[in-house]
């Protein structure tokens, strides 16, 4: 077991170059729960070079959010497994003590835009003062030079200076999305994890969003690790996508290879189920609900649901190397 | 032509009143301010609009739900004002969140008798098989496995096709859906767009499809109409819009909406800039007139702008089109 | 539904709980109990009954059940009669000894002796002797003498009787300077002796009738010290009596109360959140004025000038609880759950107000009712407690309150009749435990945001 488990990843692990931003190595994440324990990321491993995007793909419940939680090591107390490699240029920073995460990698090296962050804001903080928390919190800067920093983020992101002297509730969702994105910039980390960052925002808002992300991106030679279940969105800003069900990776590509010709039938049957603006063709659906994450199913977990399902999917396929380095973690390509 | 309309809509305004303290008045928001159209019998209408623009004012109302401040609302040409009790068994209304559309605390079986108790139909074994056929409609089978369960022990799916159930059991002629199906999964959003879609036609209901997603809309309705703070600004066929949208605004919103492309990665999308104005102070002349690119100074911005219809079936509302 | 269904299985999880649910079923059990044993009339009869009925009962004894941890036996009381030998505590003898002899028709001669054995390390509280005398014109004449185990005899006087005569022994003056020291210890130890004499007792009647169907009955009373499984109060009633109907009166009180209040506050929420409004606004006031109205005074003042009647009293409360803060945060929630997608959707199939608020919204709050309802039990019963303590009880009801209202009059902690205080404030204590426990652990079940992960 342990040894395939190796294979698997020496296939992920060697795609990101001679020293990436981000390797993780099999990284597992388990919660205790009253009703069994829920393997909501299972042995996951991905590698994220520099200014690069990953956009993890997947259905509500697949564990994306765990394993960016898991990342920024932001867990619940109900943990029961955590356990894996997660190096950070290079630097194994699992051992790290949680003194030593919180100072060196939490928003100074890696910083992320929770779901539904926007909503949460604090309603007694100027915007200002809000994008300038993590500086003032996580690297003692004294409050002037933070409101600085704050103002010159701002206006990356695309959020009018006098703005910042308003609380989040005077703001449009819009411009809440932004002042969140500018408190996870501000610190000007390497990394940022986007968890569904225009999921709730009307299709002009989110147009303008991805927009500054790309910006981002392009200027400021940012990484970023973009969880989402809207695939048309995830296009716009991702190098390379993963697709995850059920708590583990069963698709690797670059976004060049994937959104044309995606191999996993999950992915085929996620692919056809989105509805097209500018092409004509018949949407597919996906029956049935994806395993439970308590005991799922040995096996591949997708073949209960699965159409070209045959007798070798209820032994677990490995992820599998395809020509041009995409992996997949189904039998038919073996 | 005039005996296929079932709904029409004529000069609508719903406005709400904004209270400061115990007697003074804040202002009117103008949530739904001057909306015309019809629904033929049959016939799917889609309403694309961003959120505050007044769309689900504007179901709101059609279902009764709200009174209208000016203008009026017609079904089968009878107007809905008083007592609504004979329009309620005509029409049903699928909300956006299935759970929270459910009440929690009753079983399936309870939540699609209500209705019908409501509306004094039928006797109990009458009920009952109405239940059961209507269960089977939404796929929600078999039957006997599901009439006990709380709508907790439902997936998003289920739950969404339990609020179709309950919307279909009193054998409606209408439908309003709002939202229908942006709280679910992808995957499941397609499953529950063509069971919507396969009743609509197996029982010719008429439709208003409320969503803020246009890339849905081909595969549901026959025309769209775009709202924009409180106003239709765009009425066309489907495929007239998709392919030749007039107003600035849908064309925005059209070029907004990704399909999932690698190329979407190196292109940046030219969006108007600035957010939807005000419900309460709507700009003057044209509400899209502080965004819009193609605007013309010293009209646009001063004189509201009329309904023209440059081709058969497609109006709009800009002066671009006089 | 399935929500109460699943908290009752969530409930095992609770050991608090299910000792709270012991506690109350144990109190439901001694209230079920009482009504069955006691029936109300009977209990009433025994509860407003005077000297006659607890004639046979010691003052302020205490629970019988102390010898058993006492060195020093306290007596119980002791019944001796010539109507049918009974005996009242059992592990005393006695013998009754009855001579009538006919020397001429209208002359006789009747000799009674009442003995019996006392065994206990202290002494009687009192002594009387009942006399019962049959005569048409002549009154009967006897002589009475006392003999102790030791063979001391003293005479207790000699006397005429009339039909229903009472010799209240230890109240004689006469013989107690006689004995240099109180009766009930005189005529039970040698003179300087400390405790009684062990050994048969006996006080013998002599006497004389003068009339042919004359006759001579008597009953000898020797009050102990302790009595049955409570104890008695001052007019020598069994407190067993009150602490057995105290149990259904105060949870029927509680529970009557609690449901009473609960329901039409959860209705007038729901109205007030419903319809808003004026009629928002009105209920609001009222609850306003409400909340700063003093609950006690009203009912001191109700109690004092117009009834006393635990109907009354009940009524009052009830009026007086259902405008409180539980209105303000069921009308917060309602206001909440008012603007549910599902509330909408019935007003869309047609629903009507009435219907919407019974139907639809009341059934989201049993959550927070259920528990806030337990929780609402032991403040009620102690406030009738509270009530009876003030004299504001039920003037017909035995309850707990009134038995402690006794106690304090009587000063019963200063003169050590602890039993008295304590045993209805034991299970005052225990109903509100019980209740607590249960309430505590409902609102965790129901609440699940209030548990820890």
């Amino acid at each position: 077991m342990r040894e395939r488990s190796e294979v698997r990843n020496q296939a992920i692990l060697s795609q990101g170059g001679a020293r990436p931003l981000l390797r993780v190595e099999d990284l597992k994440l388990y919660f205790r729960t009253s009703a069994g324990v829920v393997q909501a990321v299972d042995g996951i491993s991905f590698v994220l070079g520099r200014n690069q995007a990953l956009a993890v793909l997947g259905e509500s419940g697949c564990g994306k959010t765990s394993l960016a939680r898991a990342v920024l090591r932001l867990l619940p107390r109900n943990v029961h497994t955590y356990s894996g490699r997660v190096e950070l240029d290079g630097v194994d920073i699992m051992p790290w003590s949680e003194e030593r995460f919180r100072r060196e990698v939490r928003w100074t090296r890696i910083s992320l835009v929770a779901q539904a962050a926007m909503n949460s804001l604090n309603p007694v903080l100027r915007v200002g003062d809000q994008i300038a928390e993590p500086l003032i919190i996580h690297q003692g800067m004294d409050k002037r030079n933070a409101w600085a920093r704050a103002r010159e983020v701002a206006q990356i992101v695309g959020i009018p200076t006098d703005f910042l002297q308003r609380y989040a509730f005077e703001l449009s969702g819009g411009m809440r999305q932004r002042a969140v994105i500018a408190m996870a910039l501000v610190t000007n980390p390497d990394l940022i994890i986007l968890d569904e960052p225009t999921s709730a925002l009307d299709v002009l808002t989110q147009a303008n969003i991805m927009n500054a992300l790309k910006g981002i991106k392009r200027e400021f030679q940012k990484s970023f690790f973009l969880i989402t279940h809207d695939i048309a969105t995830s296009s716009e800003l991702a190098d390379h996508v993963a697709i995850m069900y059920a708590g583990q990776l069963v698709e690797w590509g670059t976004a060049e290879e994937f959104y044309p010709n995606p191999l996993h039938p999950y992915s085929q049957k996620l692919m056809a189920s989105v509805p097209r603006l500018r092409e004509e063709r018949t949407l597919d659906f996906i029956a049935g609900r994806p395993p439970s994450l308590i005991n799922p199913p040995p096996g591949c977990r997708f073949a209960a649901r699965c159409p070209s399902r045959f007798a070798q999917c209820d032994h677990e396929p490995p992820l599998i190397e395809m020509p041009g380095g995409r992996l997949v973690k189904c039998w038919l390509y073996k | 032509m005039a005996e296929q309309i079932l709904l029409s809509v004529q000069d609508l305004h719903t406005h709400f009143e904004l209270r400061r303290g115990a007697f003074g008045r804040a202002g009117f928001v103008r949530a739904v301010d001057g909306v015309s159209f019809s629904v033929r019998h049959g016939e799917a209408i889609a309403v694309v609009g961003e959120s505050g623009c007044g769309k689900s004012t504007l179901a709101r109302t059609i279902l009764g739900l709200y009174r209208p401040t000016k203008g009026a609302v017609f079904f089968e040409g009878r107007s809905l004002d008083g007592d609504l009790r004979w329009y309620r068994p005509q029409v049903g209304y699928i909300q956006q969140d299935p759970y929270g559309a459910l009440p929690p605390f009753m079983n399936v079986h309870r939540i699609l008798e209500e209705p019908l108790l409501i509306n004094r139909v039928g006797s109990k074994a009458e009920r009952e098989q109405q239940i059961r056929e209507v269960l089977e409609e939404v796929k929600l089978t078999p039957v006997e496995d599901f009439l006990h369960k709380f709508p907790h022990q439902l997936s998003g799916g289920q739950q969404q096709r339990l609020v179709i159930a309950r919307a279909m059991i009193l054998r409606p002629k209408f439908i309003v859906a709002d939202e229908p199906v942006s709280m679910l999964d992808a995957s499941v959003r397609v499953e529950i767009l063509e069971l919507l879609r396969g009743l609509q036609r197996s029982y010719n209901l008429s439709v208003i499809y409320i969503t803020h997603d246009l890339s849905t809309v081909r595969y549901f309705a026959e025309r769209i109409f775009v709202m924009y703070a409180g106003k239709l600004i765009e009425k066309a066929p489907v495929h007239e819009l998709l392919k030749n949208p007039l107003h600035p605004y849908t064309q925005a919103l059209l070029a907004a909406i990704p399909d999932p492309d690698p190329q979407n990665a190196v292109t940046f999308k030219k969006i108007p800039p600035g957010e939807p104005p005000s419900l309460v102070n709507p700009p003057s002349g044209c509400r899209f007139h502080p965004r819009c690119p193609a605007v013309i100074a010293g009209l646009c911005d001063k004189e509201v702008p009329p309904e023209f219809e440059p081709s058969a079936g497609h109006s709009v509302e800009c002066w671009l089109y006089r | 539904m399935n929500a109460i269904r699943s908290g009752v299985r969530q409930l095992r999880q609770y050991p608090s709980a299910l000792v709270g649910l012991g506690i109350i079923v144990a109190l439901i059990a001694l209230a079920v109990l009482a009504v069955v044993i006691l029936p109300y009339s009977e209990a009433i009869r025994l509860w407003r009954g005077g000297e006659d009925i607890w004639q046979e009962s010691p003052r302020y004894a205490q629970p019988a059940w102390l010898n058993l941890f006492a060195v020093k036996k306290l007596p119980e009381t002791i019944v001796v009669s010539t109507k049918g030998a009974f005996v009242k505590a059992s592990p005393t003898e006695t013998a009754v000894h009855r001579v009538n002899a006919a020397k001429t028709r209208a002359d006789k001669t009747v000799s009674i002796s009442l003995a019996f054995d006392y065994r206990y390390d202290d002494f009687p509280t009192e002594l009387t002797l009942l006399l019962e005398a049959k005569y048409a014109e002549l009154l009967p004449y006897v002589a009475l003498r006392w003999r102790t185990p030791d063979g001391r005899e003293i005479s207790l006087g000699e006397r005429k009787l009339k039909a229903n005569e009472r010799y209240n022994i230890s109240q004689d003056t006469r013989l107690e300077r006689r004995l240099g020291q109180p009766p009930e210890v005189g005529l039970f130890a040698a003179a300087g002796r400390q405790s009684p004499l062990h050994g048969r007792y006996e006080l013998r009647l002599e006497g004389a009738l003068f009339e042919e169907n004359s006759d001579v009955d008597a009953k000898l009373i020797v009050y102990g010290k302790v009595y049955g499984l409570a104890g008695t109060d001052h007019k020598r009633r069994d407190l067993m009596v009150a602490l057995l109907w105290g149990a259904p009166v105060a949870l029927a009180f509680g529970f009557i109360v609690a449901v009473g209040t609960s329901l039409t506050t959860l209705i007038i929420a729901a109205i007030g959140a419903w319809y808003g409004r004026w009629i928002d606004g009105l209920i609001q006031r009222i609850t306003e004025v409400n909340i700063i109205l003093p609950t006690l005074p009203i009912l001191i003042i109700v109690g004092t000038f117009y009834s006393r009647s635990i109907w009354v009293m009940m009524v009052v409360i009830t009026l007086l609880s259902i405008f409180t803060a539980g209105i303000k945060v069921y009308r917060a929630i309602f206001l909440q759950i008012k603007e549910s997608p599902y509330i909408e959707a019935a007003r869309a199939y047609g629903a009507s107000n009435l219907r919407i608020i019974i139907r639809y919204m009341a059934p989201r709050i049993i959550p927070i009712l259920v528990p806030g309802f337990v929780t609402l039990i032991p403040g009620l019963v102690f406030l009738e407690a509270s009530l009876g303590f003030l004299g504001l009880g039920d003037p017909v009801l035995p309850t707990w309150g009134k038995v402690l209202n006794d106690a304090s009059n009587n000063g019963a902690l200063y003169k050590g009749y602890y039993y008295w205080v304590l045993s209805p404030s034991v299970l005052l204590m225990f109903t509100a435990l019980g209740f607590s426990l249960l309430g505590f652990a409902l609102d965790r079940i129901f609440n699940p945001r209030l548990r820890e992960l």
